[in-house]
């Protein structure tokens, strides 16, 4: 934020009674680079799929990569594309409404694991009331128009129930 | 790019802090709105500006709020020779350390002079507030000093 927009934040108190706030806005610039492993897998997201990779000592497939596994200490070399479908190990209801939130309240985030692999990660759940999501829920990824593919978690839109059974606990235990 | 290539991407995090400032920073601030500068009176009658609710030196309280300058004598000053967009201005300028009259420590502002050479420890310098319908209760109320040989006058430029 500019000098000149810290003034105007600072504003917005009555302007004849005594100034009890100070606006204090911080900001930062910064360049990031996801490193070479999680590039693989945000070129992926722009082609629509889901790229992992597997150790080639524990055999377990990580998604997004992060070029090695973190129990073996060593490079994940073999490249693994899962599939469109997993199943939910965990999830949160969020009720609370928080500056800057892009998505109507209320809505689901879970963990999900996508089928193959072995790393659970963060998305979104829409196409359900709040109220049916559950533990074990099979899903599956809606993408974003092909036009709008980016090298970005945007570019997965939501999961919704794939119509699946749930999954056995047994199946998913290790991934809370 | 070729697939070999990581990627990368610009960034921008920011969040919309505000913070209650108290008695008497909020003195300070609101005097400046109405074109004043405020000091602090602590130990051994010292005047502290920017005021503090307690005396560095001691830990007491701080006493009553008074008036100082608006003019003061710079005691210390750095070049800034390509500023930065957060600085408050984009052009060159001086930070100086300035002790403004009536007051027993020296206070950090910006100084407007067209170069280094115009600068120097000791020079008397005035205040230029902005207008008084554009002063919000902040520091950056004082656009800047400048010298008081250039003819802002008694008072400053308020």
């Amino acid at each position: 934020m500019s000098a000149e927009a810290d003034r105007e934040a600072g504003g917005a108190e009555d302007a004849s009674g005594p100034v009890t706030t100070l606006a204090t806005p911080i900001a930062l610039d910064f360049e990031f680079t996801p490193g070479v492993a999680q590039s693989r897998f945000l070129r992926g997201l722009a082609r629509g799929k889901f790229l992992g990779q597997r150790c080639p000592t524990c055999g377990k497939v990580y998604v997004p990569s992060r070029g090695s596994c973190p129990t073996d200490g060593v490079p994940t070399t073999e490249d693994v594309e899962l599939g469109n479908s997993g199943t939910v190990t965990t999830y949160c209801v969020v009720n609370v409404p928080f500056a800057g939130q892009s998505i109507e309240i209320p809505y689901i985030c879970a963990q999900i694991l996508l089928d193959g692999s072995n790393l659970s990660f963060m998305g979104l759940i829409q196409e359900i009331p709040t109220d049916q999501i559950r533990m074990g829920m099979r899903v599956e990824a809606v993408w974003v128009e092909p036009d709008e593919l980016s090298p970005s978690l945007a570019s997965v839109k939501y999961f919704r129930p794939n119509g699946e059974p749930d999954a056995e606990y047994e199946t998913y235990k290790e991934y809370l | 790019m070729p697939e070999s290539e990581v990627l990368h991407a610009q960034h921008h995090l920011e969040y919309p802090y505000s913070r209650s400032v108290g008695p008497v920073i909020g003195a300070f601030l609101t005097g400046l709105r109405d074109g004043r500068i405020l000091g602090a009176r602590g130990a051994g009658d010292a005047v502290i500006v920017p005021p503090t609710e307690y005396d560095p030196v001691t830990g007491e309280d701080t006493g009553e709020l008074v008036e100082v300058g608006p003019g003061g004598v710079i005691e210390t000053w750095a070049w800034v020779s390509r500023p930065l967009r957060k600085h408050p201005r984009q052009t060159p300028f001086a930070w100086a350390l300035i002790r403004l009259d009536g007051a027993d420590t020296a206070m950090l502002h910006v100084l407007d002079v067209p170069g280094p050479d115009d600068v120097s420890s000791g020079d008397r310098v005035v205040p230029r507030f902005r207008p008084a319908g554009e002063r919000v209760g902040s520091l950056s109320d004082i656009e800047a000093f400048v010298p008081e040989a250039d003819g802002a006058g008694p008072g400053g430029a308020r």
